[in-house]
């Protein structure tokens, strides 16, 4: 269970570039539900990842990740329970360090490290078999370094590392954004094959209306700093892009044409 | 050369192999320029040479000396990670610090050890070969300790933390690393090195000076680039690897300068030698790309692409 109340977010305060980014967001997220959040450019949908994971600083409010109060931690610390994959390809993974060496870092997410050896046997066997479950034949190149392999392959590699470590919550940034559409699909694919087996908690921002309702259990409407529409269940099951973008006019009570949503 | 300046210089190139690994720790493992090495070297000859004068085993004021040295890196990184001083500035004012300090620690601009004993003094035995040898001997022994050790840190699970650190700390931190720890972590290894090589000088040379490490972080940083230039660093072993081959390689390239006459350079040259050799060690990497596509271009048409 994810408890966030009334987070606060101001960037640059006090200066000509105060940017007031999260506006008092409250959401609770049950074990095991995954949440699509959608809104336009500077909605605030990745400073509310960053919140969560420790990267934003929070002005006011508090957050809870299961009963432990996390609003103090820093993001290594809060490592142990969340778990990321960023929205560019080369940000999640080291490029001058090896594929399994990425992985064994990923492994030990949150945990001590001491000096033993990074990667043992049986856990390099175990990297090989989840590698090999991607399909893309990366099996047998755990010993290439990172910086060969391309965007999709890198983002797949950061989806499975994300998973290695068992974790509280999974905050996806518009982790397929950066991709071409047959990678961005297999990567989506792959994204609800690791939520659905593994029954995890996640918050994914995404683009894409479609995608946001057509994925996970709720969907998260942010504009200016504030979720301005909570949908789940049937409400959610009968909503359309449409629809959404109707109801998404209604509460704000402007017009907003689809283009800005779709390239926010 | 004769064989004298010949093992001498591969002598001082083993000790500034110590000095290379150390630079790469901190210049390309951890990606942060750090120049307390000026000062961290002739520390770890300062504190050496006090205590030996002062009647301590060798062996341990050499230890104190890597003490010492971890606690000037240590300094520099708190400097970055605690008071966010930008890293190249924390380095430089560590070492200007230490100048002080360790004029102060020594009491006086250089001591002598002519008359003290030294780590290397059981070496001359009746019966065992010429110091001359033996040195260089001792030296590649604890040069290669030291490439060891680094190599089976950096290959542990902390060694991997460190080394993700440097290569992409946004990506370090979201899978639970305390990055600032780990960078004064580095850097207090990386300055032990550098002590090391500076305490084991001092005891070579025979004496402790307060200029020995003026431009040693040129020397170790010529030495990190030559050892590039010349052989692959594909794998951790071969890059530490490459740091020792780089110094060793770049004190015969002086020594040779030096010591040919038809060349006609004398000592005070030698910095104007280490900064072609690091030039050309910097350049060196194109050409050898441009030749090798050359030879692979041959029978493709002239100002053409070559034929897929």
């Amino acid at each position: 269970m994810i408890t966030a109340e009334a987070l606060d977010v101001v960037f640059n305060a006090g200066t000509p570039l105060e940017n007031h980014a999260l506006r008092g967001v409250t959401v609770d997220i049950p074990e095991g539900q995954w949440v699509t959040v959608i809104g336009s450019n500077g909605a605030g949908k990745s400073t509310l990842l960053n919140a969560l994971s420790g990267e934003a600083r929070l002005r006011s409010g508090r957050l809870l990740i299961g009963h432990e109060d996390v609003t103090r931690w820093p993001p290594h610390k809060r490592a142990s329970l969340v778990a990321r994959v960023f929205q560019d390809p080369l940000a999640g993974t080291c490029e001058r360090l090896t594929i399994a060496e990425n992985m064994a870092l990923a492994l030990r997410r949150g945990g001590l490290r001491g000096l033993r050896p990074a990667l043992s046997r049986p856990e390099r066997a175990t990297l090989r078999e989840r590698l090999a479950r991607l399909g893309l034949g990366l099996e047998n190149r755990l010993d290439d370094r990172m910086g060969l392999l391309s965007g999709g392959q890198r983002q797949a590699v950061s989806l499975l590392m994300a998973t290695l470590a068992p974790m509280r919550i999974l905050l996806l940034d518009e982790h397929t954004a950066a991709l071409d559409p047959r990678t961005a699909d297999l990567i989506l694919r792959l994204t609800q094959t690791l939520i659905r087996e593994g029954g995890l908690t996640a918050l994914m921002v995404t683009h894409s209306m479609r995608q946001a309702l057509a994925l996970g259990d709720r969907t998260l409407m942010l504009h200016e700093g504030r979720v301005v529409l909570d949908l789940m269940g049937s409400e959610r099951a009968g909503m359309t892009v449409e629809g959404l973008l109707a109801e998404f006019s209604r509460q704000r009570g402007e017009e907003l044409d689809d283009d800005a949503l779709l390239l926010g | 050369m004769s064989l004298v300046a010949f093992l001498g210089a591969i002598e001082t190139g083993l000790i500034y192999g110590l000095v290379a690994l150390g630079v790469f720790l901190s210049f390309r493992v951890l990606d942060f320029p750090d120049l307390t090495v000026d000062g961290s070297f002739p520390l770890g000859g300062a504190v050496a040479a006090v205590l030996i004068t002062h009647g301590w085993p060798p062996l341990a004021a050499t230890s104190m000396a890597v003490c010492a040295g971890a606690m000037a890196g240590s300094v520099t990184a708190l400097l970055n990670v605690r008071l966010r001083i930008l890293h190249l500035l924390a380095s430089i004012l560590t070492m200007i610090a230490l100048y002080s300090v360790n004029l102060r620690i020594m009491g006086r601009p250089n001591i002598s050890l002519l008359m003290d004993p030294t780590v290397f003094s059981w070496v001359e035995q009746p019966g065992w070969p010429a110091r001359a040898w033996m040195i260089p001997s001792v030296l590649l022994g604890v040069v290669i300790g030291a490439l060891v050790l680094v190599n089976l840190f950096l290959a542990s699970r902390a060694g991997l933390a460190m080394r993700a650190t440097g290569a992409n700390p946004r990506m370090a931190r979201a899978q639970g690393i305390a990055t600032g720890a780990v960078i004064v972590g580095g850097m207090a290894l990386s300055n032990a090195l550098v002590a090391l090589a500076g305490a084991l000088f001092a005891q070579s040379q025979g004496g402790s000076d307060i200029s020995m490490g003026v431009g040693c972080i040129v020397i170790g940083l010529a030495s990190v680039i030559l050892g590039e230039a010349v052989m692959s660093t594909r794998t951790m072993i071969l890059a530490t690897l490459a740091c020792i081959l780089g110094a060793v390689l770049y004190r015969l390239a002086v020594a040779l300068a030096l010591n040919s006459d038809a060349l006609g350079l004398q000592a005070q040259d030698l910095n104007l030698i280490t900064a072609v050799l690091v030039a050309v060690a910097l350049v060196l990497p194109g050409w050898k790309a441009s030749v090798v596509r050359r030879l692979t271009r041959r029978g493709a048409p002239a100002n053409g692409r070559p034929a897929p």
